[in-house]
């Protein structure tokens, strides 16, 4: 079988429409917040550009959890982990730019260091000053625990629901640490206050826009990044490990270290879309380690289709819409709706909306409905 | 086993008791008879003290009154340092009144209806102190044994060597086993910080207190003053050494056992668990709120039976189990017929399902109970504690071992013994088979599901008396459950067991050195660690089955 240049494998109909429309808002939207004035028919609201944005960086989390999870089959409950860590490495270095400005006035230590009497900055806190180290540690650090992690459990071959525990386990563990006062990442209140990023004021609408722009660029980016990977001969034999694994094994393929690549490139995707998540909201608690976090991650890859890439993305907005909306509008029944949601998606649409639309086209065309065997099992 | 540990304190209790009861009115009324007693004729004398206006005569009398064994002299002395005793000014006879202004003749105790012109007898702070210490030599004497007991500890807090003899006095009349042990105590504590008594009574004393061997006793060591005799202070720090030796160990059963109770409780929240998620492969999230409808369920029980028929409030608990089980049981059937039974052979995809399915039960409890946390009360039997070798342990964590043993074998008989356990081993182990032996799997599928959602509800009874009984009840369960089942080998029910006892022992060993979240932490990353050794469990399933 020949292999479709890398341009055309990058530009499948599920992806370039995606890429162009994220391009597009990343030019479109920052000018309609901007340039119109407030009132004007095609003004966008700071407040919906700061949503949007949020969303976005959801939506990169949303993929980085699709590409292990729809193409390598590995359930990670734990995704949310890798997030937040993402996010506390860019939340410490908006604490150190606070300087002395924080309540206190101190030079050097953030607020809370001051309240809890630390008398010298942690030894993990030195660097984060260098915005380009603490960007570094936000890929770094999140990459170095899912390596470490997952070097251990594929290793030693934990698989399916035991590996979806564990991973469960660990961001439990991690949100109980992090809201130890001791471990000195702000316990319990976390990390906030912000006042600027790379001397930009966060409150300030075109700082806002940027991020919403950047945040776009980098979903798009983080699309393209996984299409590349499960397009290419890697992802091939990520494909057979997620639908046969011992048959892949047996074929001669270290199973663990495509399992492993792709389980800390995806962990760095989570990790910076972290990054850019912790300015737009404007602060970093414990809470986001919590393992309901992590579950709600996979219902929006489940929602949009799993192994879509794309519909991931689709998910993570389309749910986060409808929680916005309804908490909003009808805050008694919105969790009645969300949990019929995950049962109706679950029960009718098993490849999530851009499997069942896909489905759909492919059985027009063929005129019978798609194998079953090429859908991913388990 | 618990049972039978409590019958003989519970026995001795209710002999005390009664001891009491029959006891106290004669006490009251006659004088104790071990105690010399005074002539009427010399308690007028003594009373007359009272009514001369001057403190020494005062002072002179509430010693002799004491000394006297009148059997009113307590609530004299009382009256007199709270101002209520007085004495008519033309006759001279003393009176008392009680809080609520009545007179009672201080000799013969008879109420008095009309006192003359009276005149309170003067009180100063001396007056109060030497009322205060006659008090305490005469509650030595009280007819409640626990009054007796405290009376000594009282003495012992003081130091006070002047009530020495008196005490001694009363050790002597003293018949209760238990008032004696208190009061050699308190004997051996003032022998211990008395400087004039003999090196060999002290000796004696600090041998008595290190046989005691409790905390107490190790407080009273210490009271031995620096300027003892180097034999005494010697004899006293190995006794202090002892006892901490002796009271380390007591701690670490004491660790053990709570340990063992926090697995119970694990135990009981992961055993439907193992299940729904270890049997049939369900990855049952919603598990947490079957467990919350069991707490819930209990809850309306006490309500009704509150309202309905509240002198049978204490046994609201046995009549929510069935309950309990009956309701988070037909939920869990219902939820198998209507969602899970689209999704076997699908694990991940069952997992979002019943994340949907407990957002919905939790958002429906929520909105039929509100949002605040529910009050179940502890029944009487549940209330209070057990002393074991000097380690108290709280009846309701007692009683959850026990439920959690009884709800853990009978599911393992029900397993193993009965033709619905067969059936379902035999669905589990080969589907198509059973189904071709003539067994019902859908049915059976269903009941398992049941099941396993019904023994989390009655883990929710259990739950809902040492846990807030909230919406949130079940998701603090949750990950706690799965990983004990995970620990413990998805499928093994013994795995299970083994891990939620162990887990919730090293969690309460590792909690002293560490504190409780970091244990917590601490025990996470070991199970998360312990995975990568035994990919499957303590007690992994064999056989080809597995790797289906």
């Amino acid at each position: 079988m020949t292999r479709k240049p890398i341009l055309f494998r990058l530009m499948a109909p599920h992806i370039a429409p995606a890429v162009l429309i994220l391009v597009a808002a990343a030019a479109l939207v920052p000018i309609a917040n901007l340039a119109f004035p407030p009132g004007h028919a095609l003004h966008v609201p700071t407040g919906t550009v700061v949503l949007l944005g949020k969303w976005l960086t959801y939506a990169l989390l949303a993929v980085a959890l699709d590409l292990v999870w729809g193409y390598c089959g590995i359930l990670s409950l734990g995704h949310g982990a890798f997030f937040a860590l993402g996010g506390y490495a860019m939340g410490m270095h908006l604490m150190r730019e606070i300087g002395p400005r924080g309540v206190y006035g101190h030079p050097v230590l953030p607020d809370f260091m001051v309240f809890l009497s630390f008398e010298d900055l942690p030894l993990a806190w030195w660097g984060f000053d260098v915005f380009a180290y603490a960007a570094f540690m936000a890929l770094f650090v999140p990459g170095l625990l899912a390596f470490v992690f997952g070097w251990l459990a594929f290793r030693s071959r934990v698989t399916g629901v035991y590996l979806s525990i564990i991973t469960q386990a660990g961001t439990y563990a991690l949100m109980l640490s992090f809201f130890r006062n001791e471990l000195g990442f702000g316990g319990n209140n976390g990390l906030t206050d912000f006042k600027d990023v790379l001397g930009f004021s966060l409150q300030a609408d075109g700082t806002r826009a940027a991020l919403f722009a950047l945040s776009a660029l980098a979903l798009a980016g983080g699309l393209l990044l996984a299409q590349a990977i499960v397009t290419s001969k890697l992802g091939l034999v990520l494909v057979a490990i997620r639908d046969a694994e011992t048959r892949t094994r047996f074929l001669g393929y270290r199973v663990e270290r495509f399992k492993l690549f792709v389980f800390t490139v995806s962990a760095m995707m989570a990790g910076f879309a972290g990054a850019l998540y912790v300015p737009q909201v404007g602060i970093i608690n414990p809470s986001e380690f919590s393992p309901a976090n992590s579950i709600e991650a996979v219902v929006w890859v489940a929602v949009g289709g799993r192994g879509t890439l794309s519909g991931a993305a689709l998910g993570a907005f389309l749910v986060n819409w409808a929680k916005s909306f309804l908490t909003g509008a009808y805050p008694e029944i919105w969790l009645f709706v969300l949990g019929f949601l995950f049962v109706a998606v679950t029960l009718f649409l098993p490849k999530g909306i851009l499997g069942a639309l896909r489905g759909l086209r492919l059985g027009r065309r063929a005129g019978e409905p798609r194998a079953t065997s090429a859908q991913p099992a388990e | 086993m618990a049972h039978l540990a409590r019958t003989p304190i519970r026995l001795v209790r209710l002999v005390l008791l009664a001891f009491t009861l029959v006891l106290a009115p004669a006490a009251l009324t006659a004088p104790t008879p071990a105690a010399a007693q005074a002539s009427p004729d010399e308690v007028a004398t003594i009373l007359a003290g009272f009514t001369r206006g001057q403190f020494p005569a005062t002072l002179a009398a509430i010693d002799a009154l004491a000394a006297s064994g009148h059997p009113r002299a307590a609530e004299i002395l009382t009256a007199l340092e709270n101002r209520r005793l007085v004495f008519e000014t033309a006759g001279r006879r003393v009176l008392w009144k009680d809080a609520s202004g009545a007179h009672f003749d201080a000799l013969t105790g008879e109420p008095v209806a009309t006192p003359g012109a009276t005149t309170e007898v003067r009180i100063s702070n001396a007056v109060r102190r030497s009322v205060q210490t006659a008090m305490a030599s005469l509650t030595l004497r009280a007819p409640d044994p626990r009054r007796r007991i405290e009376a000594a500890a009282a003495i012992l807090r003081a130091r006070d060597l002047s009530q020495r003899d008196a005490l001694a006095q009363a050790r002597a009349d003293e018949a209760d086993p238990t008032v004696q042990r208190a009061f050699d105590d308190t004997l051996a504590g003032l022998a211990i910080a008395d400087a004039s008594a003999s090196e060999g009574v002290r000796m004696a004393a600090i041998e008595r207190l290190a046989a005691r061997g409790d905390a107490s006793a190790r407080a009273l060591l210490l009271g031995l003053p620096a300027d003892a005799p180097d034999a005494l202070r010697e004899a006293a720090s190995e006794a202090i050494a002892a006892i901490d030796r002796r009271l380390a160990i007591q701690s670490h059963v004491q660790n053990v056992f709570f340990g063992l109770s926090l697995g119970s409780v694990l135990l009981l929240a992961a055993i439907g668990l193992a299940i729904t998620f270890g049997v049939m492969g369900v990855i049952n999230m919603a598990h947490g709120e079957m467990v919350m409808i069991g707490a819930y369920a209990t809850f309306v029980v006490q309500e009704l039976m509150r309202a309905f028929a509240p002198g049978l409030l204490d046994l609201s608990l046995l009549v929510a189990l069935p309950l309990a089980f009956l309701s988070a049981g037909l939920v869990g059937v219902v939820l198998e017929r209507l969602v899970i039974r689209h999704l076997y052979g699908r694990p991940l995809e069952t997992l979002l399902a019943t994340w949907g399915v407990s957002l919905i039960l939790q958002q429906a409890v929520r909105s039929l109970f509100g949002p605040t946390n529910r009050e179940v009360t502890n029944p009487s039997w549940m209330s209070g504690s057990l002393e074991l070798f000097g380690i108290a342990l709280t009846w309701s964590r007692v009683w959850i071992v026990v439920f959690a043993l009884a709800v853990f074998f009978t599911l393992l008989v029900a397993m193993k013994a009965t033709s619905f356990g067969l059936r379902m081993r035999a669905v589990v182990q080969n589907r198509r088979m059973a189904a071709s032996m003539g067994i019902r799997t859908p049915w059976i599928d269903a009941m398992t599901f049941g099941l396993g959602s019904g023994i989390a509800g009655v883990a929710g009874v259990a739950l809902s008396q040492i846990d807030n009984v909230s919406p949130n009840l079940g998701q603090s369960y949750i990950i706690d459950s799965f990983l004990v089942v995970v620990f413990g080998g998805v499928g093994s029910l013994w795995g299970a067991f083994v891990a939620a006892l162990s887990l919730g022992v090293a969690n309460k060993l590792v909690e002293p050195l560490a504190g409780a979240v970091l244990a917590k932490i601490v025990i996470l990353v070991a199970v998360i660690l312990f995975i990568q050794k035994r990919p499957r469990g303590l007690f992994a399933l064999k056989g080809r089955a597995v790797e289906s």
